[in-house]
């Protein structure tokens, strides 16, 4: 018997003012491998991603956790199998660094329990990973927006979780860090985690295992961007304001979005 | 991301503002020190001045000047703590105890007694009265505190969402003041009574009010310090908070009744003492770099130390005059708000 997706939501459905903003999306979530969901302003990608993480109850629809619905999971059992990132702008505090990576942890030791060797090296890693030792014993309100967004990815990490969920983790960050993130996503899930992120910068997003396209609330596109299909569809919702060219060998080729004049 | 680190340029470390050599223990351990040397002042500190004779002065020192100086540092204390706690719990380091309806709640309990006790006085002699009005306005002061939170959660629908929760209390603050108002116009007496005691004073601390201001702040520290990762995680945002798997309504629930408690019990022996809890954690956080559990601890020790230097100067600045403590704390932290507002970015 295959074993159930690590994430899977059926006919999603939320309303926002009386509007869908997530109208009746499928999407299946597999361990290994890392999505990236794109779409215009407005599209639905947070909420659908909120929905995902069971932060918010859907209109209509369901989502499964290892094919266990979301509320039949306690809180806490959830949060050690599925973290979130939030988009930036929220975390506001005067707490060490290294503290807010250690909340990474709250949802294996619950509130009262004391670290364990193995939370401080989960804790020590996320940060490594995603260089904030450096700054471990700085305040979260003297850091830089790039600083700041890598602080509140180590804490992502630092759970540990089959499913990741990030929304937009590249803001802030500058080009080496950007890839630095790439490349972990790709590394965690090399490491069997199902992985999806928000995601602005489409020659990131092209970088992705499989591409996600959002547009008023529907799925308009998934697969490979191997895909010329999918690299169609993602022209077509940003209005063409970029082309896609091909780069590298045909063997192993790359996809690049090119503004267009 | 070992290339990573060769990209990055190299970066000058900033001055920290933190004082290396202050570790949250030594910091403890000052306001300890702190405490004990204004408490021998306090025992001191007499209306001709202070006075280094105790053995002529036990009986008054064990009658007043004790049972004041403790009780002052029992006070600041909670109104310390209950003031990281707001500030934890709202996310804003301008939030103070007195945000959520107890000080109007407060108010009105005492001026209801106080006008109450005006009719009862003509009726019953002033004597007996008086004796009543001292105990009635102790507990006035106390269920109106609570009652003031109380009515903003139910107004809020719970403490889910601290917006509509500091709305709540706004609104709560308004209709209990305009109540009061309407109190006083019926009974002008009440006025003046609700003055003194609202203006914040320790001169009516006596033995009592120690042992129950140091028995609620012996149940409430540490249990607000068990929950203080709850506060930690709010750093995050509500809904980080939240994916962590914590019960954040509850939590926050508990955390707002632990608030209104210490509040509460503070304001109905001490009167509404400003600003003490407000800039206790504002303190703490500037020494140090600390999670919550230790910022309430420390900031309960900053509060107790305040409230009692306050205190201690309210009783020696114009001896044998005195002044009311709470109106030298609004003034100490006033400046001191208004030095914090004048350094660019520091008021965080």
């Amino acid at each position: 018997m295959t074993p159930p997706p690590a994430l899977q939501a059926t006919g999603l459905l939320l309303h926002l003012g009386g509007r869908p903003v997530v109208d009746r999306v499928d999407i299946t979530l597999a361990a290994g491998q890392w999505t990236a969901l794109v779409g215009p302003n407005g599209a639905g990608k947070s909420s659908l991603l909120s929905l995902l993480a069971g932060l918010r109850p859907p209109d209509a629809g369901t989502v499964q956790l290892a094919g266990r619905p979301l509320q039949a999971w306690t809180a806490r059992e959830r949060a050690q199998r599925l973290a979130w990132l939030s988009q930036q702008g929220e975390a506001e505090g005067e707490i060490a660094v290294a503290d807010v990576v250690r909340l990474g942890r709250l949802p294996h030791q619950g509130l009262f329990g004391a670290p364990t060797p193995a939370d401080e090296a989960a804790v020590q890693a996320a940060m490594a990973e995603t260089e904030c030792a450096a700054f471990a014993g700085r305040r979260l309100s003297a850091l830089s927006g790039g600083e700041r967004q890598r602080v509140l990815l180590a804490r992502a990490l630092a759970v540990g979780a089959p499913v990741l969920l990030l929304d937009e983790p590249t803001t802030h960050l500058d080009a080496p860090h950007q890839r630095a993130l790439v490349r972990s996503l790709a590394a965690r899930a090399r490491a069997g985690a199902a992985v999806a992120a928000v995601l602005h910068d489409l020659n990131l997003a092209l970088m992705a295992d499989r591409l996600l396209v959002m547009a008023c609330g529907r799925l308009v596109a998934d697969g490979a961007p191997a895909d010329a299909a999918v690299r169609h569809s993602l022209v077509a919702v940003f209005e063409g304001a970029f082309s896609i060219e091909t780069l590298g060998p045909a063997a192993l080729p790359r996809w690049v979005a090119v503004p267009a004049r | 991301m070992s290339r990573a680190t060769l990209l990055t340029p190299l970066r000058v470390p900033t001055a920290a503002r933190r004082l290396p050599w202050l570790s949250p223990w030594r910091l403890g351990g000052l306001l300890a020190g702190m405490a004990v040397l204004l408490l021998a002042a306090g025992l001191a500190a007499g209306s001709e001045g202070f006075s280094l004779a105790w053995g002529d002065e036990f009986g008054l020192i064990r009658a007043i000047r004790a049972p004041r100086s403790l009780g002052a540092l029992a006070a600041g204390a909670l109104l310390g703590l209950a003031g990281a706690l707001a500030q934890g719990l709202f996310r804003n380091p301008l939030a103070d105890p007195y945000l959520l309806g107890s000080a109007a709640g407060a108010s009105l309990g005492v001026v209801a007694v106080l006008a109450i006790g005006g009719l009862a006085g003509s009726a019953m002699g002033l004597a007996t009265a008086g004796w009543l009005l001292r105990l009635g306005l102790v507990g006035a002061a106390f269920a109106g505190a609570l009652a003031g939170v109380g009515l903003t959660l139910l107004l809020a629908g719970g403490a889910a969402r601290p917006i509509k929760l500091l709305l709540c209390g706004v609104v709560v603050g308004v209709l209990m003041g305009a109540m009061s108002d309407l109190l006083m116009l019926v009974s002008p007496e009440a006025l003046r009574g609700k003055q003194v005691f609202l203006l914040g004073s320790t001169g009516f601390l006596g033995w009592h009010s120690v042992a129950l201001l140091a028995g609620a702040l012996a149940l409430l520290l540490p249990l607000a310090v068990r929950f203080a990762r709850a506060l930690d995680a709010l750093v995050l945002g509500e809904a980080s908070a939240a994916s962590l798997g914590l019960a954040l309504p509850a939590v926050r629930l508990l955390l707002v009744v632990l608030m209104a408690l210490a509040t509460g019990s503070a304001v109905s022996q001490a009167g509404l003492v400003a600003f003490v809890g407000l800039v206790a954690p504002h303190l703490v956080r500037r020494w140090v770099v600390v999670t919550h559990a230790p910022l309430l601890a420390l900031s309960a020790a900053a509060g107790g130390v305040l409230l009692l230097a306050a205190d201690v100067a309210a009783r020696s600045v114009i001896a044998p005059q005195e002044l009311p403590v709470g109106v030298l704390t609004a003034l100490l932290g006033g400046a001191y708000l208004l030095v914090l507002l004048r350094r660019p970015g520091a008021l965080v």
